[in-house]
């Protein structure tokens, strides 16, 4: 349990960074899980040079699902477009730091689901690649 | 004899004392399982899909060791000794529901498939514009998808019966749905969330009296009560073999005669048909018209196999085994604080309770209880509009069944326990 629920994960949990919502976001995307009814809207704004100047979730989950994207919210803050789209799902697991089944893995990968069709849109990625 | 009563002063269903539960425990090999390293496993979701006893599993064995050939087909001696056996699992499993006939059973592959039967051959063929066909708010994804597919192909129209805050089905909405006269009214038996036991008898008499056809999806009925379909009225009861100790892939579909006789196919190959030429087919007899192609013999023996257990135990006993412990959990979980259980009291549910602990998301509160070797169901359940009116998005359930024991439930109270600590 020390490992799945340590002390960030709860914390994010509990008290989430950045959640809520953007006046006039330049991307916003929400997406659930439909295995078990995670629920998830990112929103970000974006400036001229295509860094990540404000971002924003909201939704509501199981620990993991929501931890996760609370500290994507901090992880790509002030990041740039280009680089978030390299994201892959070993960032997310070191990002979270805790081993994870098969069955939890889609509540730790809504994040980036949301985030990556956020910035391409609908169906350009491959959904495999997050599992 | 004094109903007992536990601390709050609730009256707690009786143990059934006419078996040897610890024995019928033992007859379960899983029930030895150890997980999470050296702990012994506490298995309460057998509501999702119960453990088998080894009579089980020794019969679907035995089959393919000794008997396994083709049914209907061939002559020779493997073929005839599959068919029977085949045949013989049919009769026990439409025993178990009081079938008259066990032409009236059709294998299918579980619950589901059942229902979509019934959608894909009955309904295809007696629904249009103007109908009306009503099930409800409480139900399984099952028993409201197929009837959404069909009403976008057919243009009739679909009602809901709703939920009542104590987790029944709301008895005057029903009524009023009935003068609009419906063709067919579908239900459940018990509900997979709430553990509702519904007035089966009651409910189809109002559906009858109105014209309507009843269905009932019997998923969580049959493994807990007797079940008796000419006393209960209905007209189409489908239920799983893996909820009742049978395998999984196997099921079985009841319909009255009349009904069956005058629905078509709904999958077309071998087995189903008496004549085919290249100008057309004639179909089978009953039920193989409804059976296309090479079935699941060596699951429908094991679901035999598990209707014969269940009625050497009893289903009286099995039922009062199922209150007792069902009425246990809810004692003792509702001492818990924070915990709110879904649904009715414990004298009105069966096999299952299902709850929502505050600041612990279901799914939490699951993998917490998994570290202890306790395993739940976390998650919609498969019913999404149930959820959306309770204004959850999930639950938790612990759901029982002949093989567990009351320190199991204290098993599970204790890691509730430990998880609200840890949020």
């Amino acid at each position: 349990m020390d490992q799945l629920y340590r002390e960030a994960i709860i914390d994010h949990y509990k008290y989430p960074r950045h959640h809520g919502s953007l006046e006039d976001p330049d991307y916003k995307a929400h997406d659930l899980n439909p295995f078990c009814g995670d629920e998830l809207t990112i929103e970000l704004k974006v400036d001229e040079d295509g860094i990540i100047r404000g971002v924003a979730f909201d939704g509501k989950g199981c620990a993991i699902s929501q931890a996760s994207a609370s500290m994507l919210m901090e992880e790509i803050l002030h990041e740039s477009l280009d680089e978030v789209k390299t994201w892959t799902r070993e960032d997310i697991l070191d990002m979270l730091g805790i081993e994870i089944g098969p069955v939890r893995m889609k509540c730790a990968m809504l994040s980036l689901k949301v985030l990556k069709k956020g910035i391409y849109g609908l169906d350009q990625f491959e959904e495999e690649e997050l599992d | 004899m004094a109903i007992p009563r536990n601390l709050n002063g609730r009256a707690v269903a009786a143990a059934d004392e006419t078996l040897d539960w610890a024995a019928v425990r033992s007859q379960f090999p899983i029930m030895e399982r150890k997980v999470q390293g050296d702990i012994p496993l506490v298995y309460l979701d057998s509501a999702a899909s119960s453990q088998k006893p080894a009579a089980v599993l020794e019969a679907m064995s035995r089959y393919y060791r000794t008997s396994h050939a083709n049914v209907h087909r061939g002559v020779h001696t493997l073929s005839e000794e599959a068919t029977a056996l085949y045949e013989e699992a049919r009769q026990s499993a439409g025993r178990l529901i009081n079938a008259p006939s066990s032409r009236e059973c059709v294998y299918v592959r579980n619950t589901t498939e059942g229902i979509n039967l019934v959608a894909g051959s009955w309904g295809r063929a007696n629904l249009g514009p103007g109908d009306t066909v009503v099930t409800t708010a409480m139900e399984h994804h099952s028993n409201i998808v197929p009837w959404q597919i069909l009403q976008a192909e057919r243009g009739f129209d679909l009602r809901y019966v709703p939920v009542t805050p104590e987790g029944h089905l709301d008895r005057d909405v029903f009524g009023s749905l009935m003068a609009e006269e419906p063709k067919l009214v579908c239900f459940t038996h018990v509900s997979n969330v709430l553990g509702t036991v519904n007035p089966v008898a009651e409910l189809t008499a109002e559906a009858h009296a109105a014209g309507a056809l009843v269905l009932v999806d019997g998923a969580q009925g049959v493994p807990h009560l007797p079940v008796d379909v000419q006393a209960l009225g209905v007209d189409f009861y489908a239920y799983s073999g893996h909820k009742m100790c049978g395998p999984t892939g196997i099921g079985l579909l009841w319909a009255r005669r009349e009904l069956l006789q005058a629905m078509p196919p709904w999958m077309g190959g071998g087995e189903m048909i008496r004549e085919v030429t290249l100008e057309g087919s004639r179909w089978n007899e009953l039920p193989y018209k409804f059976e296309a192609g090479t079935p699941a013999i060596a699951e429908a023996v094991g679901l035999g196999a598990a209707a014969a257990y269940l009625m050497d135990l009893g289903m009286d006993n099995v039922a009062r085994h199922s209150a007792y412990l069902t009425s246990y959990a809810y004692n003792q979980l509702a001492e818990i604080e924070g915990l709110q259980i879904l649904g009715p009291g414990p004298e009105e549910r069966m096999g299952l309770v299902s709850f929502h602990v505050d600041e612990v998301h279901p799914h939490d509160l699951s993998a917490i209880l998994d570290l202890d070797g306790v395993a739940i169901r976390a998650g919609h359940h498969c019913a999404q509009p149930l959820h959306r009116f309770l204004d959850l998005v999930a639950s938790a359930r612990a759901s029982f069944y002949l093989y567990n024991t009351e320190s199991e439930i204290d098993r599970l109270a204790a890691g509730i326990e430990r998880a609200r600590r840890i949020f």
